[in-house]
């Protein structure tokens, strides 16, 4: 629900600001090159079926792990529970980086980092999709954002005795042993990833209102200090 | 800092040489002792936390009566079916294991002057900090007619264990179609959704086992943690069986006759087969002993929990009077690792770090139903104040409502591990 609002708000915040929406269009055929490199697992269009990923029709608007005849990971399967819901600012997200948006994700892909091919790619999606009308006109490739962390936040030094402080407030409910029994383990979680997942729920990418909530609240500093804690949690 | 130390051991030494009363635990080896009343989600944690992070540089003591710590959070779902009494149990063995010096006695007094707490073995311990975290105890008098020796017959089923047993054996022996009465308090008081997950919990055995039964809930108060979501559950779940009576309609003004085994509702005698009686709470008696409380609760400062009557004393948790965090085994948990980073701060050195808090609540509403409601805080002057807080929604999908609930299950295994290590 909260996801719903927060994506429309971004979009009429958009809207407002001005942003010329036309100019910026994706190109399909384009998209359609680009789609080359992703249907070694992925089927589109008319037979379709589940490979090693699931099918890509109508992926404009679909809830996340929500195909009942494909096996997703207990990442997404959370990520679509939490309402995680494919638009086009969470498909770009995604494709970009996929495990920043579903950390232990199953796409085993290193994400397009250039965001003019990304526009490509999802103005070829979307034409598979079955309710493009859902989606206000132009929207899926019209807002080529980067969802890039500043390498200057990624190069941020934790102060691990900082982080251990910050991380007591996470072990009420992420265990340190790094269970990952309804709520996942975060011990052991590689720097940048935690760097970027935090930074996912902070921007509200991430769908889950508890983390979005503490992770809102922390610093670039904390961040850091945390994901240097946690790295070296076994 | 290392000025402060010295200046400790001095006054430490100072405080041997005058006591003449028997030690329980052995001073004269130069560490800072901090002791801990209470083995609950804030002194377990406040205790392991210290011993953990000092390294051995402080000695803790905890002082808890009993051998097992039953959790009074998802006690509800052992009297609803989903978990067992064991599930609940947690030994103080690998808090001991982890370098608290666990002892099992009753505090029953403490002499702030000459630092010391009495036990009810007989001996007394002395302290450089002291750490209250006593749960609640109930107010006299709160609902007429029931006071503790009343327990067995109407049962509070507020703090973990036995009452919670006792409370379960009454709903299992029903009659067909019989009454199960609640008397709700008044805030604030420990959990606050804790009474309406109850309800629910009692509901969905019944619903099962006695589907005919009626659940009436008399409250003190207008509106309640969580309403909209409750009885939005109790609508799809429990139709036609909750009556929640609220203050307007008369709910405030109860007795209870434990002999009669009846319920007055403003003006109105109902026999009935289980009550559940809630009196209004207060800080748990040692902190009244102590006299760190103002009214029923302890005051303390947002910053590290001390309180407001003595410096060398923190209150955790449910006693604590500390502004907006919710009385819950999660915040007293949050308070207790401020806390505990403000006093290994006070008697080692180490740095100290701005106080964070936060809380989250789930309550199961039937199988698979879970909702959940929670807020980051922080320390101001005056008190702990919220800073952003989210809630479930009415209408989720049953799927949110699964992952709510594992999330919580999730949340359980996470805490109690933070406790007791």
């Amino acid at each position: 629900m909260r996801w719903h609002i927060q994506t429309s708000l971004t979009l009429a915040a958009v809207l407002s600001a001005g942003v010329s929406w036309g100019n910026e269009f994706g190109d399909a055929d384009k998209g359609a090159k680009i789609f080359k490199q992703c249907k070694t697992c992925h089927e589109i269009g008319s037979d379709a079926q589940n490979r090693v990923g699931p099918h890509l029709n109508g992926i404009f608007g679909r809830h996340a792990g929500s195909d009942p005849e494909y096996k997703y990971s207990k990442s997404m399967d959370r990520a679509g529970d939490d309402g995680l819901v494919w638009t086009e600012q969470t498909l770009d997200a995604y494709v970009e980086n996929p495990k920043a948006l579903v950390s232990k994700t199953r796409m085993n892909f290193r994400g397009i980092k250039d965001a003019t091919e990304r526009a490509h790619l999802l103005a070829y999606l979307r034409a598979f999709s079955d309710n493009p009308s859902d989606i206000p006109e132009a929207a899926p490739t019209a807002t080529a954002t980067n969802h890039d962390l500043d390498p200057a936040i990624l190069a941020i030094q934790g102060d691990p005795e900082y982080g251990e402080y910050l991380a007591s407030e996470c072990l009420t409910c992420h265990q340190s042993s790094g269970a990952n029994d309804g709520i996942p383990g975060i011990s052991g979680w590689p720097t940048e990833e935690f760097v970027v997942a935090m930074h996912a729920y902070k921007r509200k990418l991430r769908p889950h209102p508890v983390m979005q909530m503490m992770a809102g609240r922390l610093s670039e500093e904390e961040i850091a200090a945390l994901a240097a804690y946690f790295e070296d949690l076994e | 800092m290392k000025l402060d130390r010295r200046a400790f051991i001095n006054s430490s030494a100072a405080t041997v040489a005058t006591l003449a009363a028997p030690r329980v635990f052995a001073a004269g080896h130069g560490k800072p002792h901090v002791v801990v009343v209470g083995g609950g989600a804030g002194g377990a944690t406040a205790a392991r936390y210290i011993a953990k992070d000092s390294k051995g540089e402080i000695a803790v003591t905890l002082i808890e009566p009993t051998r097992m710590y039953y959790t009074c959070f998802f006690s509800n779902l052992y009297l609803g079916g989903f978990k067992e009494i064991d599930d609940l149990g947690h030994s103080y063995g690998s808090l001991a294991a982890g370098g608290v010096n666990v002892v099992h006695d009753w505090a029953i007094g403490v002499d702030r002057e000459a630092k010391t707490v009495a036990l009810a073995s007989g001996g007394s311990m002395s302290y450089d900090k002291l750490i209250l975290s006593p749960g609640i105890d109930f107010v006299e008098g709160a609902v007429a007619g029931w006071d503790l020796s009343a327990q067995n017959a109407m049962p509070h089923a507020y703090k973990g264990g036995s009452q919670t047993e006792l409370l379960k054996a009454q709903v299992m022996a029903m009659p067909e179609g019989g009454t199960f009465a609640m008397v709700a308090p008044p805030n604030p008081y420990r959990c606050p959704p804790g009474p309406y997950e109850r309800v629910s919990m009692v509901a969905h055995y019944l619903k099962a086992n006695n589907p005919t039964a009626k659940i009436i809930v008399a409250d003190p108060k207008d509106k309640f943690s969580k309403q909209a979501l409750f009885q939005e559950g109790w609508a799809d779940s429990y139709s036609g069986m909750i009556d929640w009576i609220g203050s307007e309609f008369g709910g405030a003004n109860v007795s209870v006759d434990p002999a009669a085994m009846t319920v007055t509702i403003d003006g109105e005698e109902t026999k009935v087969d289980v009550c559940n009686v809630i009196p209004a709470m207060k800080a748990g008696h040692i902190a009244e002993l102590a006299q760190v409380t103002d009214g029923n609760w302890a005051p303390v400062n947002a910053a590290d929990m001390s309180s407001k009557a003595d410096a060398d004393v923190y209150v955790l948790g449910d006693a604590a009077q500390q502004g907006d965090m919710p009385k819950s085994g999660f915040s007293a948990n949050s308070q207790a690792k401020v806390c505990a980073n403000a006093v290994r701060g006070a008697l080692t050195g180490s740095k100290v770090f701005p106080a964070k808090f936060s809380n989250t609540c789930w309550s199961l509403i039937d199988t698979d139903n879970g909702v959940k409601v929670g807020a980051t805080y922080e320390a101001t002057d005056e008190k702990i104040a919220k800073v952003d807080g989210f809630i479930s929604s009415t209408g989720e999908s049953a799927d949110l409502r699964r992952a709510t609930y594992e999330e919580s299950e999730g949340w359980y295994a996470g805490i109690t591990a933070d406790m007791f290590g």
